[in-house]
């Protein structure tokens, strides 16, 4: 063994990404392996609740505990990617008020700060509540960015000598003599940042030790060396708003239930959500009496969201673990607990522990615990800082300077831009030449997109992530071939194409479930910008060569035939 | 076409069965049979070598980009690209009529601590990156109202042909063409009220009257015959909610599939349903009911409330909109 040793961190969600950071401070040499971009799995995929602990006061205590006192260490550490909203279990006259006084006590016995609020005093928080909520709960609930909050984990890795690969993805595991010796990946475009139209490859990347934190993939990663991890996927949808009708989160109190929390979400309000197992974490049902569930449930709680618009809908997988001999048989009474699997006690395979089950909020923690155990096995004694340092971007910093001058940016850009960058304003947003908007919807300017280009390679879903561009209203429709276009001159023009198409078919997945009223005109409108503005539908430079010659040009001369080539009726789409 | 021509004498296009090719901002070109005449320098079907202008400051149309795109499809002469700084002191979000403005007036502009006309500091700028390219493309902001002597003062100091590459909305090019047509309008003698929508109407079988909502009052409106021009989807002449999609102000029949999962296709640029949603007709342009027969003997569609065809597949919405608001409006004066 090498005199440091090396660990191989499957999966690039929150957890990963925490663990890559934590062990990368203790002084070991770390490589990150996720197979699409970090936050690919769950964590891009969730409704960006920082909990306060709050929704486990009753049902999970340890839970509960545990939330608040990493609600308390981001606030810290991650202050960029925190808004502090507050959050309210606010009570209708048909839910539980047994159920409300368990829940008031049990934050109380975990140290949840909480305060009962009348329903006059609740509706000067939120106006929108509905009239006959009759009490609530105010709770320390917050918002966080799940893609800020990753990307400066592995920025923090990275920056501690940690290697991180993405769009890379593991296909086998190295075992010998028993003892799990590495990993096989499969690169999409070569190691380092994805580029378009760059050939990948095969890599035998060794490890004296491998942590799969690959949430509902785990068990995928245990089959590779022969040992079942049993995670239970559970499928829940998120459906989006245009605009925040509510700005605390919204939680009902009741027991447990579908359709139960608004989280407000930078411009939007996120609600959620449905609670199903699912078969495979990749390929499940995206169903329509999903989303209406949300807007009819949780429009007894806000009623303006009735005729709300919504700007898509997107489902997470939660990669639930229980202990096999639990056998419970709703996924709702599946803890939300972490468990720590080491396959030499369980499996007698050495070299390889998963981590399985948990929460968001408390990633930190689980990078800390799984951290202690990788450094038990190689007798290192390193203390855990990543509760103490705050993440790039969240270090000591005044929002109270004036951006909007300093960076000749208008408010409210300057303001959203500076929040979004945290620390890292000044050396994102001093730039040569002017700085305009690229995407309007979210005020996000082209010296941010071009920071997270070079962050990212090519990879325009990787830049949206980073800087939230074609995350608005408008869903990409006047922005797409912006953000393609800052990508040149560092990419080719082909490499831009495809990225091009890469995000209008992203951006397109999830706005399918949003498709009546004005998101219905939005996407009208966006479809005739996009194929007859622009043509994309028949791209003359990707379909078959066009004779230029047999088109009309312009000298006035009549002339008759059809050219082919560039689709004047439709193509081949037929009508 | 002769109708249009006269009320836009601007455009130009001999509307032969072949289309010309018109460069756009994305980098693609689209086929178009009548188009602006500030673009038609610009024809990707004719061969003479073209530089692109770019401006840094605008996001809309990224000059290097569209050249590499427009060489990637394969256009028959050399495309270049220079990215220049637009003379004078615009901010980094400035709108497109921030642009067209100053290039309308020639205003005074301050350029290395001078003031100069702004067409000449623009064209100064470009003149030292021209290379004997026959053609010179700007983003569409070459004036306002008047674009001609804008393109004609730069043509005149480039000693080359100026276009526009048209971009999205707000398009200048739109603009001047809602311009001209309502001018036309006016000419014609029609009055024209703005701002305040229809809200309702009276008639079975004949539309009686129609009333609209002015200061919250319903002012009635009578007419012999009705013409419905109110846009699809995005005009919201078109709209929907999660179980059906309407026509709202006279409640025509919209077909539509009952499941709002049928409206679209898996693709971006699939085979959308939604985009054919509109009014059925017979051949004399009256919307008809779900059983095959008129509304109403006095209203007739034009235009993209009419349903049945996608516009953005076919490139066919101008010339929809052309043809059948022409049929619509004769069909409406023969019955009077």
């Amino acid at each position: 063994m090498a005199s440091v040793p090396h660990v191989a961190v499957i999966g690039g969600g929150s957890t990963g990404a925490g663990i890559a950071r934590d062990l990368s401070m203790r002084g070991l040499d770390v490589t990150l392996l996720e197979q699409g971009n970090l936050t690919h799995g769950t964590t891009g995929r969730m409704h960006g609740l920082l909990h306060s602990g709050g929704r486990y006061a009753v049902s999970d205590q340890k839970s509960a505990r545990e939330c608040i006192a990493e609600n308390r260490v981001l606030r810290d550490i991650a202050s960029h990617c925190v808004e502090m909203t507050g959050g309210l279990f606010v009570k209708r006259p048909e839910d539980s008020a047994a159920y409300f006084e368990e829940k008031l006590a049990g934050c109380e016995e975990c140290g949840i700060p909480a305060e009962v609020l009348s329903d006059e005093e609740a509706r000067a928080v939120e106006p929108h509540l509905a009239k006959d909520v009759d009490r609530a709960i105010s709770v320390p609930d917050g918002a966080v960015d799940p893609f800020r909050l990753v990307v400066a984990n592995a920025a923090s890795a990275q920056e501690h000598g940690a290697r991180i690969e993405t769009h890379s993805t593991v296909t086998d595991l190295l075992v010998e003599d028993g003892e799990v010796a590495g990993v096989e990946v499969e690169h999409g475009s070569g190691p380092g940042k994805r580029v378009h139209g760059v050939e990948g490859g095969r890599e035998e990347v060794r490890a004296d030790y491998v942590v799969n934190a690959t949430g509902a993939w785990a068990g995928r990663i245990g089959e590779m060396a022969g040992v079942d991890i049993e995670v239970r996927p559970s499928k829940g949808v998120m459906t989006v708003m245009n605009v925040r009708q509510v700005d605390t989160v919204i939680n009902r109190c009741r027991p447990k239930g579908d359709a139960d929390i608004i989280v407000p979400h930078e411009t939007t309000c996120i609600l959620g959500t449905t609670d199903e197992e699912v078969d495979d974490p990749e390929d499940y049902p995206e169903e329509r009496w999903e989303v209406d569930m949300m807007i009819d449930t949780l429009s007894e709680v806000v009623p303006m969201l009735a005729e709300a618009r919504t700007i898509r809908s997107f489902w997470g997988v939660r990669p639930l673990y229980e202990p096999p001999e639990v056998g419970s048989e709703d996924p709702t009474d599946i803890t939300r607990d972490y468990f720590l699997l080491d396959h030499e006690e369980r499996d007698g395979l050495a070299g390889m522990t998963s981590i399985v089950g948990g929460k968001f909020t408390t990633y930190r923690m689980m990078g800390e615990e799984i951290s202690d155990h990788v450094c038990e096995q190689f007798g290192i004694d390193a203390d855990c800082r990543t509760a103490d340092v705050p993440l790039p971007g969240s270090e000591e910093f005044s929002v109270l300077r004036d951006y909007m001058d300093e960076f000749g940016l208008r408010s409210p850009i300057g303001r959203r831009s500076v929040e979004r960058l945290g620390s890292r304003a000044d050396e994102v947003l001093d730039t040569d030449g002017p700085n305009p908007t690229v995407c309007g919807c979210e005020g996000v300017t082209r010296a941010e997109v071009r920071d997270a280009i070079e962050q990212s390679g090519s990879d325009l879903n990787a830049v949206r992530i980073r800087t939230r561009a074609s995350m608005g209203n408008c869903q990409g429709g006047f922005c797409c071939h912006r953000l393609a276009s800052e990508l040149l001159p560092e990419h080719d023009e082909l490499t831009a194409r495809r990225a091009w198409d890469e995000l209008l078919e992203e951006r397109w997945k999830g706005q399918r479930h949003a498709l009546w009223g004005q998101q219905l005109s939005q996407a009208m409108l966006n479809y005739a910008l996009h194929a007859t503005t622009q043509n994309r539908d028949s791209d003359p430079a990707d379909g078959e060569p066009v004779d230029f010659g047999a088109f009309d040009d312009g000298s006035a001369e009549s002339g008759t035939g059809m050219a082919v080539g560039v689709a004047t009726d439709g193509g081949n789409r037929g009508d | 076409m002769e109708f249009f021509d006269e009320a836009v004498p601007h455009y130009r296009g001999s509307h032969t069965d072949r289309n010309a090719l018109v460069p756009t901002h994305g980098g693609t070109v689209k086929p178009t049979a009548r188009y602006p005449a500030s673009v038609s320098a610009g024809l990707a079907s004719e061969d003479r070598d073209v530089l692109l202008v770019g401006f840094d400051s605008l996001v809309d149309f990224d000059a290097p980009h569209a050249a590499a795109h427009l060489e990637a499809a394969g256009v028959p002469f050399e495309v270049r690209a220079v990215t220049v700084r637009f003379p004078g002191d615009l901010r980094a979000d400035a709108e497109v009529t921030r642009y067209a403005k100053p290039l309308d007036t020639d205003g005074e502009t301050t350029v290395d601590g001078r003031s100069r006309p702004v067409r000449g500091a623009l064209a100064e700028r470009v003149a030292a990156e021209l290379d004997g390219e026959g053609r010179v493309g700007f983003p569409a902001i070459l004036g306002d109202d008047r674009p001609h002597r804008v393109r004609a003062a730069l043509e005149d100091r480039l000693d080359a042909d100026v276009f526009e590459v048209p971009m999205g909305p707000p398009s200048l090019p739109g603009m001047r063409l809602e311009d001209a047509l309502f001018d036309a309008l006016d000419e014609a003698g029609v009055s024209i009220e703005t701002g305040n929508p229809v809200v309702d109407y009276d008639g079975d079988d004949r539309i009686e009257q129609v009333s609209v909502e002015k200061h919250g009052a319903r002012i009635p409106n009578t007419a012999d015959q009705y013409v419905l021009a109110t846009g699809g989807l995005v005009g919201k002449g078109v709209e929907s909610d999660r179980k059906r999609v309407s026509e709202p102000v006279f409640g025509c029949h919209v077909p539509h599939p009952d499941d709002r999962y049928d409206w679209f296709d898996t693709e971006a640029f699939g085979d959308h349903a939604f985009a054919r949603f509109g009014v059925e007709t017979d051949d004399s342009l009256r919307p008809l009911n779900g059983r095959g027969s008129a509304e109403f003997e006095n209203l007739r569609a034009a235009g993209s409330v009419l349903g049945g065809y996608d516009f953005p597949a076919e490139k066919s919405g101008s010339g929809v909109s052309i043809a059948t608001g022409y049929a619509a409006g004769r069909r409406a004066g023969e019955a009077v």
